[in-house]
């Protein structure tokens, strides 16, 4: 193996690296723009979270997520529909009504994991 | 403090779907329900919604209301209701007490025709009798009409009834079924809003509660920029929650602000209003 030959290897690793962060940091910047978009999550109408401006006061905030939600799945299903925890909930169910797509959820969820 | 007040949600949710509660007994558990989540609020006060709640937009809308935004509106309704129809004949004609001072009364139930009437099918249904084309719903010429009538109304306290009469209880019960159902996309009840989180915040909206809500239309919203009916304020409403809004005077949308006028019993008359 020539020397040039090594150096091609590591930098398309590189590459490749680069690559992957950058989709994981695209995702979770997409998943704010979801979460605060009033169109799209509009979480912030009734959660505080992040550095959201004038968040409403009608849930708890948004925040410690890994450690109150290790499960991936138990949060997805809050989301997915929350009125199947609480029948008189206020919370849109996202995704049972199709307000935010599969993708638009999964990215959602890697951030409110960075929260 | 919050497990106590979904324990009052639920107790009220429960009381307003049993079956033997009559309109009366609702009305209590409603009012009273506000009254003990708002101690500090009269129950006439509460005819001034989110401004009963939140002082530093109740001065800005006070200081508003020196130079009425709906005051070449309102006279114009004046003069509307005053204008003879081409029999000859005018809107008094068609009312009890020459059309004045009935707001309160309204909407009342129609044992002959068994349906809910509220006061600008009335005003259609007397431009109709007297060969007059009918109006446009919630905006334009009826709400200014409207607005006048519940001008005169002022200080008369509501006084909705239901007649003895399986037909009046069962649209009272449908009015009562849409405030407390779930719709469109985003899968809101009125009662989510208006009574469940009356009070607080969705972003910097202060959300109002449903008592009082009858008590001031028509309303001149600023947005608008003119009056518009209690069902054009539903209409926002439902197309906030991404739900069809329904047209005007539709069964639905009468059997709902007959139940919500209902609640309303016994407060002032202080419409018109204007509103942001
Ligand atoms: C209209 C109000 C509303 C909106 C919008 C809303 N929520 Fe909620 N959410 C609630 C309420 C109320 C609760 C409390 C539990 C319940 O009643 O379901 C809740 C609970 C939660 C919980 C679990 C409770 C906890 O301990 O944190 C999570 C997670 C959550 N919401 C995430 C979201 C996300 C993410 C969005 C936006 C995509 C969102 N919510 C939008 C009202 C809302
Ligand atoms: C997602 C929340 C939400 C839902 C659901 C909702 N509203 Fe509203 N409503 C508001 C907000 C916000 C306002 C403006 C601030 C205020 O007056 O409460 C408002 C205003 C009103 C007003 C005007 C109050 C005034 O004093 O001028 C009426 C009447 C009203 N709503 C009735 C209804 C009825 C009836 C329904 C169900 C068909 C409904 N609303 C559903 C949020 C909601």
């Amino acid at each position: 193996m020539t020397p040039s030959i090594t150096l091609l290897k590591k930098l398309s690793l590189l590459l490749v690296l680069i690559f992957l962060t950058n989709i994981a940091i695209a995702d979770t910047a997409d998943g704010k723009k979801i979460a605060f978009d009033r169109t799209k999550g509009n979480c912030l109408a009734c959660h505080a979270m992040d550095d959201g401006d004038m968040p409403g006061n009608i849930a708890p905030p948004l925040l410690a997520m890994k450690a109150r939600f290790p499960d991936r799945a138990v949060l997805k299903a809050q989301i997915w529909d929350a009125t199947v925890k609480n029948p008189i909930s206020m919370m849109p169910p996202f995704g049972k009504h199709q307000i935010l797509t599969e993708v638009e959820l999964e990215n959602l969820l890697d951030y409110l994991y960075t929260l | 403090m919050k497990s106590l007040f979904n324990i009052l949600v639920v107790s009220l949710l429960l009381a307003l779907s049993s079956a033997y509660a009559t309109p009366e007994q609702d009305k209590e558990t409603f009012q009273n329900f506000y009254t003990e989540m708002f101690p500090d609020i009269s129950l006439e006060g509460f005819g001034d919604g989110v401004y009963a709640l939140d002082q530093d937009a109740r001065d800005q809308w006070e200081a508003m209301n020196d130079f009425p935004p709906y005051e070449e509106d309102l006279e114009e309704g004046e003069e509307l209701f005053n204008t003879p129809f081409s029999n000859g004949k005018t809107y008094a004609n068609c009312f009890e007490n020459d059309g004045k001072n009935i707001r309160q009364n309204y909407p009342l139930f129609d044992t002959k025709q068994n349906k809910v009437i509220t006061l600008e099918l009335a005003i259609n249904n007397c431009r109709e009798s007297n060969g007059e084309e009918l109006l446009r719903y919630k905006k334009g010429e009826i709400a200014k009409l409207s607005a006048y009538m519940t001008y005169t109304s002022k200080d008369s306290l509501i006084n909705v009834k239901t007649p003895d009469s399986k037909e009046a209880l069962a649209a009272y019960e449908a009015g009562k079924q849409y405030y407390y159902s779930k719709r469109g996309q985003l899968n809101f009840s009125c009662a989510n809003c208006h009574t469940q989180n009356a009070g607080r915040r969705a972003r910097s909206e202060t959300l109002s509660p449903a008592l009082g809500h009858p008590t001031h239309f028509p309303v001149y919203r600023m947005k608008w920029a003119g009056f518009g009916t209690l069902q054009r304020r539903i209409d926002s409403c439902n197309k906030q929650v991404r739900a069809q809004p329904l047209s005007g005077q539709s069964e639905d949308y009468r059997n709902l602000e007959y139940f919500l006028t209902y609640m309303s019993n016994g407060l002032p008359i202080n419409g018109p209003a204007s509103r942001k």
